[in-house]
C-alpha cells in the first residue's frame, strides 16, 4: 500500500522548547491512523506542520508523493483540538464562508452543505446563529465544515470530546464510511478505546519523538504477555511442567506457559484435577500498551 | 487573493449588518444635525419678556434691552415682594442698597439675565467714578481704537492671498480630532474583532486554510471598509437631515424674505474668502490618506495585542503604550495650532505614531511640500514595518491559549 502522508526527520523547536525532535510517520492511503501521545508530547505540532499551520525547522513532509505545498491545503481537512465558530454568525452562512476558505466555489459548496445538512437532519438549523445551539450541535457543524470539500486526508484531533454518546456514535459512522470511500484519516487522541475500535494503524509520540509505529495487529504482538486467564468451577491448579502461576484470586487463575509447551498439552494438565470455565489468551490493551510504552521510553 | 476578498467581505458584511453599527450610523448624523439645527432654531424662537422690577428709591438709569425690560415699583411693594414673589409677574426684583445689588425671585435666575444687569451696573458705576476723576467720556471713547491686521501669504508661485487663521484652526482641528476618533473607534474594533476569534476558538480552523497574515490583513481592509462607510454615510446624512430639517422648523417665508439671491451670493463670497489661502483639495486628499494610513498601521497593532492576550480585560498593558502617541496628539493639537511652524509641530508630524493627527492640524495652515512628502514616507515605512511586527507577533500569539503573556514573551515571538 503506498503512503500518502511521510513525515520524515521533523524538527521544531519554539525558542528553547523542543516540540518535536525526529517525528517519523508514514500513513499508508485509505488508513485509519491513529496518533497517540501524552499531553504536550507534540502531537498538536506534528498536525499543524501538516496543516501548514507552522513550518518545521527541519525535516520534510511528502504528501501524496510531493513535498507538502500551498495548494495541498484543499486536500486537507483539519479539525483541531480548540476548536470553535463565530458565534453571532448565521449556521449556514458561517459554513458557506469556510467552505469557500478551503477553494470551493460559492455554488458546489452550498450544493454539497445541503447533502451534508439533510444528511445529518439538521437543516433546519441553517438560519440559526451559533449562539443559538448547545456545543453538540455545534459540534456537528464542525464536523461537516471539515469534511465538505472532500479531502483526501482527513485530521480529527480528540474528535469525540463534546459530543454525547448517541452523537458521537453518528459521527464515528460518519467517519467509517469516509474512510471507506477511501478517504485516509489521521485520528488524534487520548481514548484508547476508541483508538481500538477505529483505528487500524497508531503511531505513539511522547517526549516529541515517535517511539511507536505500526499496525494495530503487530503492536499488539510486539506487546503480548503470553499469559492465558483461566476460570475454573472451584477445583485448585497446581503449578506443573508445563506453566507457572502469575497471580491467583479465588477462581481466577493469571498463568503462563513454560518454553516450549503447547496450549494442548497445559489444557491437559489441568483438566486432569478441575473444570474449566474459560480459558483465553490475555492481549494487552492499547492502553496498556500506551502505559507501558511511554513508561518504557 | 481570493481568500483574502472573501476574508474582507466577511469582516465587512458582519459589522455593518449590526444593530449598533445601523444605530450609530443614523444617531451620529442627527447628534451632528442637532448641533447644528439647534441654535439656529432656539434664536428664531421669540424669547418672553423678562420684566425686572426696581425699588424706586436706586436712582440707576437702567437701559431696556431685547429680552429684559426694568420698571420701578414703590418700595413698599418692593419690602412684600421680597417675602412672598409667588403673585408676582414680575420675572426678578433687583434691589438696590447703596452699592449691593441683589436679585429676588422665585425661580432660578438665568446666569445670561444676571450677567447683562452685572454688565450695565458696572458700566453705569465706572462711568460715575471717571467723572469722578474728571475724565471726559468723549475723550475716552475717542481713545479706544479696534485693529484687524490683513494677512497674506506668499505662496511659493507668487501669488498672495489672505491667510485666515480662524478656519484654518477650524478645518485642522476638526480633521484632527475626526482621525483621533476614527483610529481609535476602528483600532480596537479590529482588537476585539481577533479576540473574537481566539476565544470562540475559531481560528485555527481557519487559519488551516488561510494563512495568519492574510486573516489579520482581511480583517483590517474589512474594518477600514466599515470606517469608510460609516464616514460617507455620516457626511451624507448630516447634509440631508440638517437641510431637511432646516425646511422643517424654519419658517420658509422667513428664509425666503431673508435669504434672497444676493444674499446668498454674499454668503458664498465669504465662505470664498474665508477658505481663500487654504487649499481645500490638497486637505481632503491628506485626510483620507493619513486617516487610512494612521488606521492602517495603528490597527495592526491592536491586532497583534488582540493576538497576544485571552480575553479583552487582559489588553490594558499592551494597548496602553500604543494609546500614549495618539493621546499625545490629542493633547497637543492645541499647542501646535497656536505653532503651527514650531520644532514641536515639525517634529510630531514627521513621527508616525503622531503624524496622523498632527499633520492634519498644520496643513491648512501651508506646509512645505518637501516635509508633506517626507512626512508620507515615513508614515508608509512605518505601516510596513508595524504591519511585519504585528504579523510576527500575531501568527504565534492566536495559538497561544492560556498564558500569561509577557513583553519578554512578545520578543521571543518575534524571533520564532
Amino acid at each position: 500500500m503506498q503512503d500518502l502522508l511521510i513525515v520524515k526527520d521533523v524538527v521544531k523547536q519554539y525558542g528553547d522548547y523542543t516540540a518535536l525532535t525526529n517525528a517519523n510517520i508514514s500513513v499508508p492511503k485509505g488508513s485509519i491512523y491513529g496518533l497517540l501521545g501524552p499531553n504536550g508530547a507534540g502531537k498538536t505540532t506534528l498536525m499543524r506542520i501538516i496543516n501548514q499551520i507552522t513550518a518545521p525547522d527541519s525535516g520534510e513532509v511528502i504528501f501524496d508523493g510531493e513535498p507538502l505545498q500551498k495548494h495541498h491545503i484543499a486536500e486537507i481537512g483539519y479539525m483541531p483540538e480548540e476548536r470553535g465558530l463565530y458565534k453571532k454568525m448565521k449556521v449556514g452562512e458561517q459554513a458557506l464562508y469556510l467552505a469557500q476558505l478551503k477553494g470551493m466555489s460559492y455554488n458546489t459548496a452550498l450544493d454539497k452543505l445541503k447533502y451534508w445538512f439533510e444528511k445529518l437532519d439538521i437543516l433546519s438549523w441553517w438560519n440559526k446563529k451559533v449562539e443559538e445551539l448547545s456545543k453538540g450541535m455545534a459540534q456537528k457543524i464542525q464536523f461537516i465544515v471539515t469534511v465538505i470539500h472532500e479531502p483526501k486526508l482527513l485530521i480529527f484531533d480528540e474528535p469525540f470530546s463534546g459530543f454525547d454518546p448517541i452523537n458521537a456514535a453518528i459521527i464515528r459512522k460518519e467517519i467509517l464510511e469516509l474512510a471507506e470511500k477511501g478517504t485516509t484519516i489521521i485520528f488524534s487522541t487520548h481514548r484508547m478505546e476508541s483508538v481500538e475500535e477505529i483505528c487500524d494503524h497508531i503511531a505513539l509520540i511522547n517526549k516529541s519523538n515517535t517511539i511507536l509505529d505500526g499496525t494495530i495487529e503487530d503492536i499488539k504482538k510486539q506487546f503480548a504477555t503470553n499469559t492465558f486467564k483461566i476460570v475454573t468451577s472451584g477445583g485448585e491448579i497446581q503449578e506443573n511442567d508445563f506453566f507457572n502461576i502469575v497471580s491467583m484470586e479465588d477462581n481466577n487463575y493469571q498463568i503462563k506457559p513454560k518454553d516450549g509447551k503447547s496450549i494442548k498439552e497445559i489444557l491437559e494438565s489441568i483438566l486432569k484435577d478441575t473444570e474449566i470455565i474459560s480459558f483465553k489468551k490475555e492481549t494487552p490493551s492499547m492502553e496498556e500498551i500506551f502505559i507501558k510504552a511511554v513508561n518504557n521510553a | 487573493m481570493h481568500k483574502i476578498w472573501l476574508i474582507i467581505k466577511r469582516e465587512y458584511l458582519v459589522r455593518v449588518r449590526k444593530k449598533s453599527f445601523i444605530i450609530m450610523t443614523i444617531l451620529g448624523p442627527m447628534l451632528m444635525a442637532a448641533l447644528l439645527i439647534v441654535p439656529t432654531f432656539l434664536a428664531t424662537q421669540t424669547k418672553e419678556n423678562r420684566i425686572i422690577a426696581l425699588n424706586e428709591d436706586a436712582n440707576f438709569n437702567l437701559e431696556d434691552s431685547e429680552f429684559i425690560h426694568f420698571t420701578t415699583i414703590p418700595t413698599s411693594e418692593a419690602e412684600i415682594l421680597k417675602t412672598d414673589f409667588s403673585e408676582s409677574l414680575f420675572y426678578a426684583l433687583l434691589h438696590i442698597e447703596g452699592e449691593n445689588f441683589t436679585l429676588y425671585s422665585n425661580q432660578q435666575i438665568s446666569l445670561s439675565v444676571s450677567k447683562s444687569i452685572e454688565r450695565q451696573l458696572e458700566q453705569i458705576i465706572e462711568h460715575e467714578k471717571l467723572k469722578l476723576f474728571g475724565i471726559d467720556l468723549q475723550i475716552l471713547e475717542n481713545a479706544s481704537t479696534e485693529i484687524n491686521i490683513t494677512t497674506k501669504i506668499i505662496s511659493e508661485d507668487g501669488n498672495t492671498s489672505n491667510s485666515q487663521a480662524e478656519a484654518s484652526m477650524g478645518i485642522g482641528f476638526i480633521s484632527g480630532i475626526l482621525i483621533y476618533i476614527f483610529i481609535f473607534m476602528y483600532g480596537t474594533m479590529v482588537m476585539r474583532g481577533v479576540i473574537e476569534e481566539k476565544t470562540s476558538r475559531i481560528v485555527e480552523v481557519i487559519i488551516s486554510s488561510v494563512k495568519p497574515f492574510q486573516l489579520m490583513m482581511g480583517k483590517i481592509l474589512g474594518v477600514a471598509l466599515v470606517g469608510l462607510t460609516q464616514f460617507i454615510l455620516w457626511i451624507l446624512l448630516t447634509v440631508i437631515i440638517s437641510t431637511l430639517a432646516e425646511l422643517f422648523f424654519l419658517d420658509l417665508n422667513v428664509m425666503a424674505t431673508e435669504m434672497n439671491s444676493s444674499d446668498q451670493s454674499m454668503i458664498l463670497a465669504q465662505v470664498d474668502e474665508l477658505t481663500g489661502g487654504i487649499n481645500l483639495l490638497q486637505i481632503f486628499l491628506a485626510f483620507i490618506f493619513y486617516f487610512l494610513a494612521g488606521y492602517l498601521m495603528y490597527s495592526a497593532l491592536f491586532a497583534a495585542v488582540g493576538s497576544a492576550v485571552d480575553a479583552e480585560a487582559d489588553t490594558q498593558q499592551f494597548v496602553l503604550p500604543i494609546t500614549i502617541p495618539l493621546i499625545l496628539s490629542f493633547l497637543l493639537i492645541t499647542p501646535i495650532m497656536e505653532n503651527p511652524d514650531g520644532t514641536l509641530a515639525f517634529w510630531m508630524s514627521m513621527i508616525p505614531f503622531t503624524s496622523p493627527v498632527i499633520m492634519m492640524v498644520r496643513l491648512p495652515f501651508g506646509v512645505a511640500n518637501w516635509e508633506l512628502a517626507l512626512s508620507i514616507v515615513i508614515l508608509i515605512a512605518a505601516f510596513i514595518g508595524t504591519t511585519w511586527f504585528a504579523g510576527r507577533i500575531y501568527r504565534t500569539g492566536i495559538l497561544m491559549y492560556g498564558k500569561k503573556v509577557s513583553y519578554k514573551e512578545l520578543w521571543r515571538w518575534l524571533k520564532y
